[in-house]
């Protein structure tokens, strides 16, 4: 894995924005040929989404060959109320960027059949050639998209109960309300996201430096689904300061000492490769 | 279109780079418009996986919902109480004028007259939708004859009646021939037998309002009780606020207002007909409320901007917001959401919320418009 070690929320931001438009930048997508992007919710990812949004009101990026897989999405909540996964998406990056809503893809709560849902998710994927990047987040408890604790590290998108910290940690966006947050979810699975050609894990802030720790530090665990990605060939893993609180120095040290090469993977490209 | 047709085919235009009036504050949003309605763009982007076919750059302006000014009395040498041959056509004379202001639905306005005059004009003005042609005839504002002899004002005192004894509308019918088309009543709730007249008004959906009035506080409360709503071009032609009986102007702050209710007021903020300190007193008591209006007459008609009339300087926008002394969004929400309010319209006028009408303006930071549109075209441009 590269650990990439920034100061604070918003380098982490700007750097991984920067990552993802050179990686679509450097793909070259067209009309035969679509960037796959997975694409994570929460506070975490927040600050890239308005760094790609910038990016692209500057004309360095264009998302119109770009096709998104969300994550997740709660059950049984409305599409149009402010908590869903789709609201978030629309309101936080999709209303603001060039990208077609055909190309938009996110599993559907509502669905009348949830498990066909998941498996048509799955196909999309696979019909699309496969995802070439997929971002992430992590929970406190460790979870990647919402494979909570115990989930399998080979499962595959379905619907799952949540956790009661995923429902605590979520409840800040229910008014404080426990009862209101929703208690299932449909997800992608570990495996799917194994699938992925890269995947880039955005870790802030010091609640979530255990769960850092135990997905980098300690052995592949389904207690804590994202050390899953120790056995990914091409993962990132972007974190603050503060998310490093748990590691040791020398995990610290060792990945500061790589800035300076891996800070290169988020260089401007050279003009002939820019889109506008 | 674009999209998948599932709703539409009709063209959505998209209003960028501007600051919309959303939520009481300005917002740096995007403005969807399709079929001359507000469209939401999230719906268009998951059901139907559509954009907009074209983009309007505002240049960084205010979009606002079009002004709606519920007291107007005629402008540009129409008078709306004096009977032409084509009553109709002077209407629509002044609704075309009026969208260089902003104004993008109104009520024109008859003062007190003989019956003769309500029987001619009222038939000839019908509420309609507005255009390129001009804004939109929400329905007529009777104000008066059934008004204070006191408080007539302007008012010409011959034509000044009551109500008689027999109660509820029968009187207003021989008057005014009939309430089709009628939006607002003005009348003093003293007179006599008022309280049947306002609850029958109220019912059949006319808004009414008090005004030209020497009732006191308990006389307003009541009539608030019974329906009436709004009270006209507040502070003049009523009794002044006295601390022992504020009047109408109790109203306000009133403890006896039905719940769920509101009483608007309308204030003609030119810095004239009412002093910017009393227009900060009432804003403050209640912001809520406030509707501004022009009371426009007859010689309405200067251009829009800035001009002096002795030592006074007036801006003739119908929008003041400097002499009122509120913020911006309250000022426009006065002049669009308020008056939308009052006449039970803010589902579709006054507002930029999803389905609404698109009836928008333009505007700089300094208020000078820019362009108006009506149902999302635009009817002016300057």
């Amino acid at each position: 894995m590269k650990l990439i070690i920034l100061e604070q929320y918003d380098q982490v931001s700007e750097w991984a924005a920067k990552y993802v438009r050179n990686k679509i930048l450097l793909f070259n997508p067209g009309p035969e040929r679509y960037f796959t992007l997975g694409l994570p919710t929460g506070g975490t990812p927040l600050g890239c989404y308005k760094k790609l949004i910038e990016f692209y009101k500057n004309g360095e990026v264009s998302f119109q060959y770009v096709k998104t897989f969300n994550m997740d999405e709660y059950v049984g909540l409305p599409r149009d109320h402010p908590e869903s996964y789709h609201s978030f998406m629309w309101n936080n990056f999709f209303k603001y960027i060039d990208i077609r809503a055909e190309n938009v893809h996110i599993l559907d709560g509502n669905a009348a059949d949830l498990p066909s849902e998941c498996q048509a998710f799955e196909k999309k994927i696979q019909d699309a050639g496969g995802i070439e990047l997929f971002v992430g987040g992590i929970g406190p408890d460790g979870h990647i998209a919402f494979n909570e604790p115990g989930s399998s590290l080979v499962s595959r998108t379905r619907v799952k109960t949540l956790a009661m910290d995923t429902i605590q940690a979520n409840a800040r966006f229910f008014d404080g309300d426990l009862s209101k947050v929703p208690t299932m979810a449909l997800t992608v699975g570990v495996g799917t996201v194994m699938e992925a050609k890269e995947v880039m894990i955005l870790i802030t802030g010091g609640h979530k430096a255990f769960a850092l720790y135990k997905a980098i530090e300690e052995g592949v665990n389904h207690m804590w689904t994202v050390s899953a990605f120790q056995q990914h060939p091409q993962t990132l893993f972007v974190c603050d300061e503060d998310a490093t609180l748990e590691l040791r120095v020398k995990t610290v040290k060792y990945f500061k000492g790589m800035m300076h090469v891996h800070n290169k993977l988020v260089d401007p490209l050279p003009g002939s490769l820019k889109k506008n | 279109m674009p999209s998948n047709g599932s709703v539409s085919d009709a063209p959505i235009t998209q209003f960028i780079n501007c600051r919309i009036l959303k939520e009481h504050t300005l917002q740096r949003e995007d403005l969807w418009v399709r079929d001359g309605r507000i469209l939401d763009p999230e719906k268009l982007f998951f059901d139907e996986q559509g954009y907009a076919d074209r983009q309007l750059d505002c240049g960084g302006a205010i979009l606002a919902p079009g002004f709606i000014d519920v007291q107007l009395n005629g402008g540009y040498g129409v008078d709306f109480s004096t009977p032409s041959e084509d009553p109709g056509a002077g209407v629509a004379f002044v609704a075309k004028k009026i969208l260089e202001h902003g104004v993008t639905s109104f009520c024109p306005t008859l003062v007190t007259s003989p019956p003769s005059v309500y029987h001619k004009v009222l038939p000839e003005v019908k509420v309609q939708s507005g255009g390129v042609h001009g804004a939109g005839v929400l329905g007529v504002h009777l104000e008066g004859p059934f008004i204070s002899l006191e408080k007539k004002g302007a008012h010409p005192e011959q034509f000044l009646r009551t109500f008689g004894g027999s109660g509820g509308v029968n009187p207003l019918l021989e008057v005014y021939g009939g309430l089709d088309n009628v939006s607002m009543v003005t009348l003093a709730p003293e007179l006599a037998g008022s309280q049947s007249v306002v609850e029958e008004l109220s019912q059949r959906g006319v808004t009414v309002s008090l005004g030209h009035s020497v009732a006191n506080l308990s006389q307003a409360e009541e009539a608030v009780q019974q329906g009436a709503s709004f009270i006209t071009h507040l502070f003049n032609a009523m009794l002044p606020f006295h601390h022992r009986d504020p009047g109408i102007v109790g109203l306000l702050t009133s403890n006896r207002i039905p719940a769920g209710r509101s009483v608007f007021y309308g204030m003609i903020a030119d810095g004239i007909h009412t002093n910017p300190a009393a227009l900060r007193i009432a804003h403050r008591a209640h912001p809520a409320g406030l509707v501004l209006v022009t009371d426009a007459i007859m010689a309405m008609g200067l251009p829009p901007g800035r001009h002096t009339l002795g030592q006074q300087v007036i801006e003739i926008q119908g929008l003041h917001a400097y002499v009122a002394g509120c913020s911006v969004p309250e000022a426009l929400e006065a002049a669009s959401l308020h008056p939308a309010q009052l006449l039970g319209i803010s589902h579709q006028k006054g507002s930029l919320e999803y389905g609404c009408d698109a009836d928008l303006v333009l505007m700089d930071d300094q208020m000078v418009l820019e362009a108006t549109y009506i149902s999302g075209v635009e009817v002016w441009r300057k």
